[in-house]
Formats: C-alpha cells, sequence, structure tokens
C-alpha cells in the first residue's frame, strides 16, 4: 500500500469485524523528536492471549475465504522498516488498541495520503451505530474530529446520505491542511 | 470553508429526502474493502461510487462494503444487486470506470458487460 491513510484504512477494518461500537483514530506528529505515532483503539470483543500471540503471523486470519492476513503483517514490517514500534493491546471483552509509531522522516515512510478519502470510506461503509473519533495533531495542534457530534447535529439524518459524506471529507481535509500549515514534515512532500 | 454549523443546514435539505431514501427497496453497490480490495485501490472506487451517487441524486441506491469473497485477483471487485435482477460482479474496477456503470447498469438496467467476471475470464 502506498499511503499510510490505507494502511488505517485497513486496520480499522479489524476494529469492526470486532464488533466495536467506538473506534478512535490518533494521529500525532512531533517535528522535534521526529515521530509520527498512529494509534486505533476500540471497544470491539478483544483477542483471547491465543490470538494474540500469533496475531502477527501472515498465516492467521479470522477469514473463511483465505488462508492469509496480511494487514497486520505488514503494518508491522513498516514499522520496523521505519525505526519504529508496534504494540498490541488487547483483552477479551475489553477491546483493543493497536498503536504504531515511526521516524517520521525515514526514507521508507510511505505518506500519509487521503485521511478525509479513509475517513469517508469509513464512515460510509461500516453500519449504522459505529462511531468514530479521528484525532490529528502536529506537534499538540490539531483537531478532533467525531461522528457522534456530526450524527447529533444532523437529528436523524444518516451519515451516509451523499451530502453529509461529502461534508465530512470536506471538513475532515480543511482542518489538515490547516494544521499542516504550521509546517510538518508531511507538509513538505 | 466548513462548519459543524453547516450541518444544519444540510439537515434541512436533505430530510425529505432521507425518508424517501429510506422506503426504497433499490440498487446495493456492494465494494470489497479487504486488505487485498484496499491495496488494489477499492478506496478511491467506493468514494467514485458514493459521488456519483450524489451526482446523480439518486435516492434508491446505496453504496456498502464487504470483506473478502476470496478472489483477491479480481479486486476491486463490486457486486451490484437489483431487486429482481441476477447480481452482477464487476472486477479490477478503476475510478474511471465507475460514471459508466453508474449511467449504464444503475440507471439504464444494462451492465456493462466488459467490466463484469464473466468476461474477465
Amino acid at each position: 500500500m502506498n499511503e499510510l491513510s490505507l494502511y488505517i484504512l485497513d486496520l480499522v477494518q479489524n476494529s469492526v469485524t470486532a464488533g466495536a461500537k467506538h473506534i478512535v483514530i490518533t494521529v500525532h506528529f512531533d517535528t522535534a523528536a521526529d515521530t509520527l505515532e498512529i494509534t486505533i483503539s476500540d471497544d470491539g470483543c478483544g483477542m483471547s492471549r491465543e490470538l494474540l500471540e500469533r496475531v502477527t503471523s501472515p498465516f492467521t486470519t479470522t477469514r473463511k475465504t483465505r488462508k492469509v492476513g496480511l494487514g497486520i503483517p505488514m503494518i508491522m514490517q513498516l514499522t520496523e522498516m521505519c525505526e519504529g514500534k508496534f504494540d498490541i493491546q488487547s483483552r477479551p471483552g475489553e477491546g483493543t488498541k493497536l498503536t504504531l509509531g515511526f521516524q517520521a522522516s525515514h526514507v521508507d515512510l510511505p505518506p500519509m495520503g487521503s485521511l478525509s478519502e479513509t475517513m469517508l470510506s469509513l464512515v460510509n461503509g461500516t453500519p449504522e451505530g459505529i462511531e468514530f473519533t479521528l484525532d490529528y495533531r502536529v506537534d499538540g495542534r490539531g483537531f478532533d474530529f467525531s461522528t457522534e457530534e456530526v450524527r447529533q447535529m444532523l437529528e436523524g439524518v444518516p451519515l451516509n446520505t451523499p451530502e453529509v459524506l461529502s461534508w465530512i471529507r470536506d471538513y475532515i481535509q480543511q482542518n489538515i491542511d490547516e494544521t499542516q500549515g504550521g509546517g510538518s514534515p508531511q507538509a513538505e512532500q | 470553508m466548513k462548519s459543524i454549523a453547516d450541518l444544519e443546514k444540510i439537515r434541512q435539505a436533505t430530510l425529505s429526502k432521507v425518508n424517501l431514501r429510506r422506503e426504497s427497496e433499490g440498487t446495493r453497490i456492494v465494494v470489497g474493502m479487504a486488505t487485498c480490495g484496499i491495496a488494489a485501490g477499492a478506496r478511491p472506487v467506493m468514494n467514485a461510487f458514493v459521488d456519483e451517487i450524489g451526482k446523480r441524486n439518486l435516492l434508491n441506491v446505496i453504496v456498502a462494503q464487504t470483506g473478502c469473497i476470496g478472489m483477491c485477483r479480481y479486486e476491486p471487485i463490486v457486486e451490484i444487486t437489483t431487486p429482481g435482477k441476477e447480481k452482477v460482479t464487476y472486477v479490477n474496477v478503476k475510478p474511471e470506470m465507475v460514471p459508466r456503470i453508474v449511467a449504464d447498469h444503475v440507471v439504464n438496467g444494462q451492465p456493462v458487460v466488459e467490466y463484469t467476471i464473466g468476461h474477465a475470464e
């Protein structure tokens, strides 16, 4: 995959499959420390210790349509290539938290790509009843986007209404652009 | 500039359409969104369908996602079901194909045969 935002789209599907009702995505750049940290936390079914131990294997999947599961192994490999870190915390019945760290200036780190397109796909593609929070920061400055807040404002108009989806994409993109105006490593690419 | 306050206007403008959307038993466009699909380019394909449906103001069409159906080499895969008709499976879909699929198939009921799995195999 050639954008980090595509990895995020992919990894969040695991939370959706786990029956999560609330999924929190954080994207934090720290220019001074030259780090990018991405976390994905959910309140889904979590994983048993036994599953957690083999979840980074490319031959672990919960699907029956194929025998490989490459989402987690690919991102783990990317964190290793980019002098980063990889961590999964999970408890059955409580949820899962995935933490991905990268050296932000690393030559092998793909660009973030379009997080707003990823959020559009997530909000449109996942069943009603899943709330997403996006917390985007560059050196502490940034914004939060919450589907719960949008839903409250819309009073019964579903989030997958085309006009709403289009607003969500533009709103997130505008806020990312404003945040990056401060000069993040990604803004220069 | 977009602001949270815009949502109130969107709510008022779309509320009447929402009920029409809910009541209609319409076409379902389902995009494969597993790792294989996303890596092959499913995100721009799904978003192109969302844009096209919005542009044409089609009220009886929903765009949804599914996982991997086991034919990863054909991703991005899009399945279109219309009540009373056989399901049509499009393979190796690119965003450029989306306007034609929507115009010919979703609106006019004529599947684009050259993009379907039958044609690919």
